[in-house]
């Protein structure tokens, strides 16, 4: 049973990680604006997929 | 009538708006140079799957005069103000952009960087009609970024207080943060606390049993001192002003819980109540951010400076210098465009101008004003140029001196007393003494059920079903109300409009529509060959009357012509097909003689427009406000619930008409936006509760002092003042079902309470015997919570209004 030690802790980090990752998607703005995401994709050229790298 | 060139009417290949056809390109049809340039524009950089994506996607151009409008944009303090971040050679300034409106926007902006490549990046965000564009210093300028959306049709609005707030906090991306916070808590501490259900016979003591009881206490930290931070903050401020919140109770219980639990695990005696915690704090913050969830396009707080142009010409020694507002001093010279706003009280230098005062006083015929007059701020100039002189400064003159009032003091305590926090007046108390007294009756027999008794208390009283049916109820009648384009506030103007009692309706724009009219014509009887040479020369002008009468003569072809001259103030004249035509003012037709042309007084509102061909008077159009559709079936519907008033910035020319509406005693005329104001006021003081319906700037003060503000929009993404709610023109008629609906709705919170007050009592029951286990309290509170939220979100959908429903 002592096993089980291991496995609460390792399914905690694991949950930790995605807690975390959440976290960052929502900082860096991703969850603001749920609507121009759908429409952009459906634009058949490369609109912002790829931006001019500032030189 | 030798060659009658009729002109094909068809719609503008840009914009979709009614064209005469006769500028083409490419075969394709435009309405103006505008929308031709924007499609050459478009065309030569391949963007043309703009047109593609949405059939007519562009914006009109008409109207709109490209000259030195943004000559601001270069002056170093309003950019860094614009800019919100520059390293250099890269600076990202985010643009509002009310025409946003489909797909091909979004398409078209994104794609900005062919136009002109100083433009590295820019992003849409539909949902709050801005874009992001970060741009190469070096290439191009904040001004020439403007320039370029502007020639496109997309100017983006900058106003005063973009430059004065920062930009509003996202407290949306916070929720997020918490919610997941306490999902992932929630989550956990239930998976730990699942033997325990189960009843698997682990002793107090097995080092497996108390491994899961530090981890739930460990879990249990971030939901108490960051997740359910904001119920103790809120608490502890009602506490402080003297009064108790529904916060107070719930910071009680979550203390109680989390101290009692605490104590158990680390005295080895039990596991503790932090899955019953988990679950509360995660169903409150999901019910927080229901509460909390408004419309972030919509902006309920404008006040005049959103109105106010962001510069203005200051004229000094012959040149013209852009000047950012706020360092406008008294006594300058300015020069104020075609369709500008005048900022400041001024005395007019130039010879004559027509000023457009529908901002200030609600009437949309523009007043002529001449050379020493006074021109009070918040007039727009509907001429050419003229130069005016400063006598008053921006925040004192006539309409924005509203501002100064205390009612516009963002400081004021608010004091909101809604349905819950009523309650928590007394439930408070009443949760305090029983547990108590449940306390003292144990206290004699046996310390640790007294303890008991007094936690189990708290905990189980905990009002987290109470807490949440309000904003279930009401934010989800918030988010039906909005299908039906209307748009509140929040949570707590639902509450207020079901305690309504009297309405007070703005008359221009509000009762009236102030995009139609009634047009009646007298006189000599126009042919259609003559309606024709009409409609050929008002098209032409950008009058609001002629633009009236042009929209009147719907369906007559006008005739190609290019020789017109307009005046000021007066008329416009021109030549059509070799006639003389010449519309306008009756002294613009009879010249400067007394013609004393008598009218009945039942027309003094109305605007007169002559009309004369070939040097001959044919007669007069007269042009009187229209009111909006379904007014009598709403008034009817109204009058027998609540008190009406229409209080009108505008003369009394039409108090016969209204007087079939209202008591006469309720039709108040003249009244400038200080006495609206002031009515409002004087109605509260009588103990009414009073919705104002109103449009324009000049109800502004009205709109925030009344306990309901409403605008009436034809646009809602467009001008509104500041207020409680916004509703579409064309669900004006609706406002009896509004005020329905949000009775419905108080009755169903109601209800409600009466549900989750029987929960809590079958809870307390279990408490004070000091027999109430965790488990019990694991299954009873969340399953009152889940009750409240299902029967409020079934209810307030069942209980829409018919009338509201029926959509068109």
């Amino acid at each position: 049973m002592s096993v089980l030690f291991i496995l609460i802790g390792a399914s905690l980090i694991l949950a930790l990680c995605f807690l975390a990752g959440f976290i960052i998607s929502v900082r860096n703005g991703q969850f603001d604006d749920d609507y121009t995401p759908s429409v952009r994709i459906l634009f058949d050229d490369k609109t912002t997929s790829s931006p001019k790298k500032p030189d | 009538m030798k060659r009658t060139q009729e002109e094909e009417l068809t719609t503008c290949y840009h914009c979709g708006e009614n064209c005469n056809g006769s500028i083409v390109f490419n075969q394709k049809k435009f309405c103006c140079e505008g929308c031709k340039t924007v499609y050459e524009i478009l065309n030569e950089n391949n963007l043309c799957n703009y047109y593609a994506l949405n059939d007519k996607p562009g914006a009109t151009l008409k109207g709109v005069i490209q000259t030195k409008r943004f000559a601001y944009l270069d002056d170093e303090q309003v950019k860094s103000k614009l800019i919100n971040f520059n390293d250099g050679d890269i600076s990202t300034v985010t643009f509002n952009i009310p025409k946003i409106h489909c797909s091909s926007c979004i398409y078209l902006l994104e794609n900005i960087y062919k136009l002109n490549n100083g433009i590295n990046r820019s992003t849409v965000r539909f949902t709050s009609h801005s874009v992001n564009i970060a741009f190469d210093n070096k290439k191009i300028t904040l001004r020439q970024v403007v320039e370029l959306l502007s020639s496109i049709g997309y100017e983006p609005d900058i106003n005063l207080n973009d430059l004065e707030h920062t930009e509003r906090k996202n407290y949306l991306r916070t929720y997020y943060i918490k919610i997941a916070v306490a999902f992932f808590a929630f989550g956990n501490i239930m998976l730990l606390t699942f033997p325990e259900y189960l009843g698997i016979g682990l002793s107090s003591e097995s080092p497996m049993r108390l491994f899961f009881n530090y981890l739930n206490f460990v879990l249990s930290l971030p939901l108490i001192f960051y997740c359910a931070q904001e119920f103790f903050i809120s608490a502890w401020n009602a506490l402080k002003r003297g009064s108790l919140n529904m916060d107070f109770p719930i910071a009680l219980g979550i203390t109680a819980m989390f101290a009692r639990s605490a104590y158990e695990i680390f005295s080895h005696t039990g596991s503790g109540y932090f899955d019953t915690l988990a679950s509360l704090i995660l169903l409150m913050l999901i019910g927080r951010f229901f509460q909390n969830k408004t419309y972030d396009t919509l902006s309920f707080e404008r006040d005049y400076k959103s109105y106010f142009p962001v510069a203005v010409t200051v004229v000094k020694d012959g040149n013209e210098i852009s000047t950012p507002l706020s360092k406008l001093k008294l006594g300058t010279r300015i020069l104020v465009r075609n369709q500008e706003l005048i900022p400041a009280d001024s005395i007019l230098i130039s010879s004559a101008s027509d000023i457009d005062y529908s901002f200030v006083t609600g009437e949309s015929t523009p007043v002529m004003k001449r050379s020493g007059e006074l021109v009070y701020a918040g007039g727009k100039n509907t001429g050419n140029s003229v130069e005016l002189e400063t006598v008053k400064d921006v925040s004192q003159s006539y309409l924005t001196s509203l501002w100064n009032d205390a009612i516009f003091d963002k400081n004021q305590a608010q004091n909101i007393s809604t349905l819950a926090t009523k309650m928590s007046q007394w439930f408070t108390p009443v949760v305090i003494f029983i547990a108590l007294a449940s306390c003292a009756y144990w206290w004699r027999l046996d310390l640790h059920k007294a303890m008991n008794a007094l936690t189990s208390v708290l905990i189980i009283t905990c009002p987290c079903a109470l807490a949440l049916s309000s904003p279930f109820t009401f934010g989800n009648m918030i988010r039906i109300l909005g299908r039906y384009k209307i748009y509140l506030k929040n949570t707590i103007v639902i509450e207020k409009l079901a305690n309504i009692n009297s309405i007070v309706f703005d008359k221009t724009g509000t009762l009236t529509n102030t995009r139609k009219s009634d047009l009646d014509y007298e006189g000599e009887s126009l042919g259609d060959y003559e309606l024709q040479l009409v409609k050929s020369l008002v098209y032409h002008s950008s009058h609001p009357l002629s633009k009236k009468i042009s929209a009147a003569l719907n369906g007559v072809k006008p005739i190609t012509t290019d020789q017109f001259k307009e005046t000021e103030g007066m008329g416009i004249e021109g030549w059509v097909d070799e006639n003389c035509v010449r519309i306008g003012s009756e002294k613009y037709l009879y010249g400067n003689t007394d013609t004393a042309n008598e009218h009945g007084t039942g027309f003094r509102n109305a605007s007169h427009v002559y009309v004369g061909i070939n040097g001959r008077v044919k007669g007069y159009y007269i042009i009187k406000n229209e009111y909006r559709a379904g007014l009598a079936k709403l008034v009817k519907a109204l009058n027998e619930k609540v008190k009406l008033y229409i209080v009108s910035g505008d003369n009394d020319s039409e108090r016969e008409f209204l007087k079939q509406y209202v008591n006469e005693s309720s039709l108040v005329f003249y009244q400038q936006p200080a006495d609206k104001l002031q009515f409002v006021k004087h109605l509260q003081g009588q103990g009414e509760n009073v919705m104002m319906v109103g449009d324009g700037l000049n109800d502004a003060g009205a709109l925030k002092q009344a306990d309901v503000g409403m605008a009436i929009s034809d646009d809602v993404n467009n001008f509104s003042p500041a207020c409680d709610g916004i509703i579409e023109a064309s669900q004006f008629h609706n406002i009896d079902a509004l005020l329905q609906y949000s009775k419905r709705g108080l009755t169903i919170v109601k209800i409600s309470f009466a549900i989750s007050l029987l929960y809590n009592s079958i809870g307390v029951f279990l408490a004070i015997q000091g027999t109430m286990s965790p488990l019990m309290a694991a299954i009873l509170m969340p399953i009152s919570s889940i009750t409240i939220v299902s029967f409020t979100t079934l209810a307030s959908n069942f209980l829409v209004p018919p009338k509201l429903k029926s959509l068109d």
